[in-house]
């Protein structure tokens, strides 16, 4: 952090507990605001530091909703969410929220460089410009990911599998631990595929915990640590990727 | 007396004739010289946030803000006060009902927010009209329907300089907050920068951009100051900064021109305003159209 008073949302940064899990989910509740049912009920797992989960479900059963519960884009009505031992979002630049495409207004003007540049300010808060570092840390993501040709290209002009390369180079420049990706490989082409599942790969061994909407786990190439089954709003089954 | 100086013509005069003497002779006259001035003012402040208006979906927000000024206006006229105050006012407390009446309690009743802006924007309008009605004078009311950009008084000049200076520095100021909260709300709440409060701040800002704008050309027609240059500049380029000066550019081309035809051949200046930056928008998307086939 250049300068702590700049910090978003003034939360600043929080010590994280060495010997803490990546997460920790207790009996979570989490119901969108005025709804007096819950989407999810009764969520319990662990996630150790540096391991790959799959999170499956048909459409509406939670996942998307699980995601951004523990990205504390939605409030638990119960239960507790640890993240590296700290309450959600007491230290948000540890934390990246990979969304499904159509959320993001990819109308706006605006160039992948820029677009992939937002996921550094994070670390520079209010006011502070991104400094060179951030633009190396940028150029960097956009090699690693293969859109460097396309970097001063405007958004809305980018293909599906290309769209989903740029929101992952933001969800690498922001260099968080734990990564929540909400179908990644949704309607992706194989190169697409390929690659991300490789980054996937390098970002698992470099000790990054994610967690991995998916509607099918064989789509994946490389294979997860364990899968966590929705269904209805609530843990169907919970299991090492090798016994499912 | 007007605030800025007259041109001296004089100087030009004893030059010899030239043919760009009849382009300098409005800039000759007093309220002429202010009224430019005071569009420029409110081109610039509508055009650098149409750009969020047309890209974050707000163009209804924007009209109805436009339209919610008339109340304030007819008060502030009646007794004499400043003209943008009163709009100002006006705008605030239409703010307030659409945010008490579109929160979250609302929502679950079923009125959403687009609906809320109906009802407010409307309601406020018909208000103004009423309060016309006790004035008695139906002339006043085509003023602020359609504007009076040659009789803006000092006070208000002075409030639409300060007003554009509070949006210049504020989008310099959070350009990468309000920039990533326009495409990725959620990315912008997880992050902590609230999606809410870029929205607020937009709308406030927009709020003094429409407040600038009621006096140039009058209620009805702001809100095409606010959208018509953005939404023809990105026809042309999909960078912001280009963008933004694109279309404060073509702002500025509709203003100029607007005033020289309302001058020269005695037209409303706002109306023709507005109808040139259309105008500008129908040959933009045409030559947009030719060059693609």
């Amino acid at each position: 952090m250049k300068f702590e008073w700049l910090a978003y949302g003034g939360r600043h940064l929080h010590a994280p507990d060495p010997s803490a899990h990546a997460l920790r989910l207790v009996d979570v509740s989490v119901g969108y605001p005025g709804s007096k049912d819950p989407v999810l009920s009764g969520v319990s797992f662990t996630l150790p530091v540096g391991a790959r989960l799959a999170l499956v479900g048909p459409n509406g059963s939670g996942k998307s909703t699980l995601l951004k519960s523990i990205a504390g884009l939605l409030p638990c009505v119960g239960g507790d969410i640890a993240v590296f031992g700290l309450k959600v979002r007491a230290c948000h630049h540890r934390t990246s929220y990979l969304p499904q495409r159509e959320e993001i207004a990819w109308q706006f003007p605006v160039t992948v460089q820029r677009f992939v540049l937002g996921g550094r300010y994070v670390h520079c808060g209010w006011f502070a410009k991104p400094d060179s570092h951030d633009h190396a840390v940028v150029q960097e993501t956009l090699r690693e990911l293969d859109i460097v040709s396309l970097q001063d290209a405007p958004i809305d002009q980018l293909s599906g599998g290309q769209q989903q390369r740029v929101m992952l180079a933001r969800a690498l420049a922001q260099g968080s631990d734990l990564l929540l990706l909400d179908e990644p490989l949704n309607a992706v082409d194989s190169a697409t595929r390929t690659l991300v599942g490789k980054v996937l790969d390098r970002l698992q061994k470099a000790g990054k915990s994610m967690i991995v909407s998916t509607h099918d786990v064989g789509t994946h190439d490389q294979p997860f640590d364990g899968v966590l089954i929705l269904e209805n709003g609530s843990v169907r089954e919970m299991a090492h990727a090798a016994a499912v | 007396m007007p605030l800025l100086c007259e041109l001296p013509l004089v100087c030009v005069v004893t030059s010899g004739e030239s043919w760009y003497l009849p382009l300098l002779e409005p800039w000759t006259i007093g309220f002429m010289c202010d009224g430019l001035f005071a569009a420029l003012l409110a081109g610039l402040s509508c055009a650098l946030l149409g750009v969020f208006v047309v890209f974050r979906r707000m163009a209804f927000a924007g009209e109805a803000m436009s339209h919610t000024t008339l109340p304030g206006l007819v008060i502030a006229q009646s007794q004499g006060w400043s003209l943008a105050l009163g709009a100002l006012a006006s705008n605030l407390i239409t703010a307030i009902g659409i945010s008490i009446l579109s929160s979250g309690a609302s929502r679950r009743r079923g009125v959403r927010e687009d609906a809320t802006i109906g009802v407010v924007f409307t309601g406020m309008f018909a208000f103004g009209v009423i309060l016309t009605n006790f004035q008695g004078s139906w002339r006043d009311l085509s003023h602020l329907l359609l504007g009076n950009i040659l009789s803006v008084a000092p006070n208000d000049l002075w409030f639409m300089v300060i007003a554009a200076c509070v949006i210049v520095v504020t989008l310099i100021a959070l350009h990468k907050e309000l920039e990533l909260s326009s495409y990725d709300a959620s990315y912008a709440d997880l992050i902590g920068i609230g999606a809410t409060r870029m929205r607020l701040t937009v709308l406030v800002l927009v709020a003094l951009a429409v407040v600038s704008g009621v006096q140039v050309v009058g209620v009805i027609l702001t809100s095409a100051l606010l959208v018509t240059p953005a939404a023809t500049a990105a026809m042309f380029t999909r960078r912001l900064l280009p963008l933004m000066a694109l279309a404060v550019a073509l702002s500025w081309t509709a203003i100029v021109v607007g005033l020289y035809l309302s001058y020269f051949w005695s037209l409303p200046p706002g109306a023709t305003i507005v109808f040139l930056a259309a105008l500008i928008f129908v040959c933009a998307w045409s030559w947009r159209k030719l060059s693609r086939s």
